[in-house]
């Protein structure tokens, strides 16, 4: 058996390595369209009669931003990675499968979904250049209202399946579906539409950039669920525990 | 037959365990605020790790400005 601190660790430092990874996918795919968005947003800055801020010299230069951007996947990166060792110790008796490789993946599976995928598709990510500042505490409440709407749906989907089971595999299988899609579409429906995108914002650079996003974070979490994996696997013949 | 072998790699939940596990969400859900939402308050970087992180912020999905 493992200690929680051990599992831990392993999470942090799963978390560090796909956290940079993750960095290396958003530098390569996602610093062209963030440069891109801030061509645009200077553009428009230039034309507007408000040159107050102009003079100003950006407290971090892009360069730096590009280097800083490093920092925050892994940073990131280590406290999700921390945060799934803890969901995995704390999860891993009710999930029924006997092999804590699958047990992992599927954790990783269960929180792309809930906490990248559902928020996705409510608030897709935008670049700079797009959001309105007067709005962002609003954005930020929204989004993490989907995160934890996203987890629940996921549970609900789970706990409709397991409920479903004793009706035969399909039942099992419509359960989960029924359970996650109608929790999204209720959160869906109720939360406020938020759409600031500019007329002139093109719209093939907004994709682009949405679909580094998505692939940044979908790095982090193929990642974070093969890497914990790998790392609490165990070969059967080495150590056996029946219970 | 005997029971399929089962590899466990989890300690039983005790009440340690629980006050462990919360302390370190604790930690770590800071951390992540730090990367995602501070500006400034926790840091007491001003506003420079906010504009260190900012391409990483909205790579990551973070609302940003
Ligand atoms: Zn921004």
């Amino acid at each position: 058996m493992r200690t929680f601190g051990s599992l831990l660790v392993r999470g942090l430092i799963v978390g560090l390595f796909a956290g940079l990874l993750a960095g290396t996918f958003a530098y390569v795919m996602g610093e062209p369209r963030v440069d891109a968005a801030i061509a645009i947003e200077e553009a428009g800055a230039a034309h507007s009669h408000d040159h107050g801020h102009e003079e100003e010299a950006p407290l971090v230069s892009r360069e730096g931003q590009k280097v800083g951007l490093f920092l925050a996947t892994s940073l990131y990166g280590v406290a999700l990675g921390g945060l799934f060792a803890v969901g995995f110790t704390l999860l891993r008796r009710k999930l029924r499968t006997g092999n804590d490789a699958h047990a992992a993946l599927g954790l990783a599976a269960a929180g792309f979904v809930g906490i990248v995928l559902v928020p996705f598709f409510k608030y897709p990510p935008n670049p700079p250049a797009v959001g309105d500042p007067d709005t962002i505490t609003k954005r930020t409440v929204t989004y993490l209202l989907t995160l934890v709407i996203g987890l629940l749906a996921v549970w609900a989907g789970v706990a409709l399946s397991r409920w479903a089971e004793r009706y035969g595999e399909v039942a099992r299988l419509a359960g989960g579906v029924v359970g996650l899609v109608a929790t999204v579409v209720a959160a869906y429906l109720i939360l406020p539409r938020i759409n600031e995108v500019p007329e002139a914002f093109p719209a093939t650079l907004l994709w682009q950039f949405r679909f580094a996003s998505l692939g940044t974070q979908a790095t982090l979490w193929l990642l974070l669920g093969f890497g914990y994996a790998a790392a609490v696997d165990r070969r059967p013949a080495r150590e056996k525990v029946t219970v | 037959m005997a029971a399929p072998a089962r590899t466990v790699a989890v300690p039983a939940i005790s009440p340690k365990l629980l006050a462990a596990a919360l302390l370190s969400v604790g930690v770590l859900l800071l951390l992540a605020y730090l990367v995602g939402f501070d500006q400034g308050a926790v840091s007491r970087s001003g506003m420079y790790l906010h504009e260190l992180m900012h391409d990483g912020r909205h790579l990551l999905g973070v609302p940003c400005h």
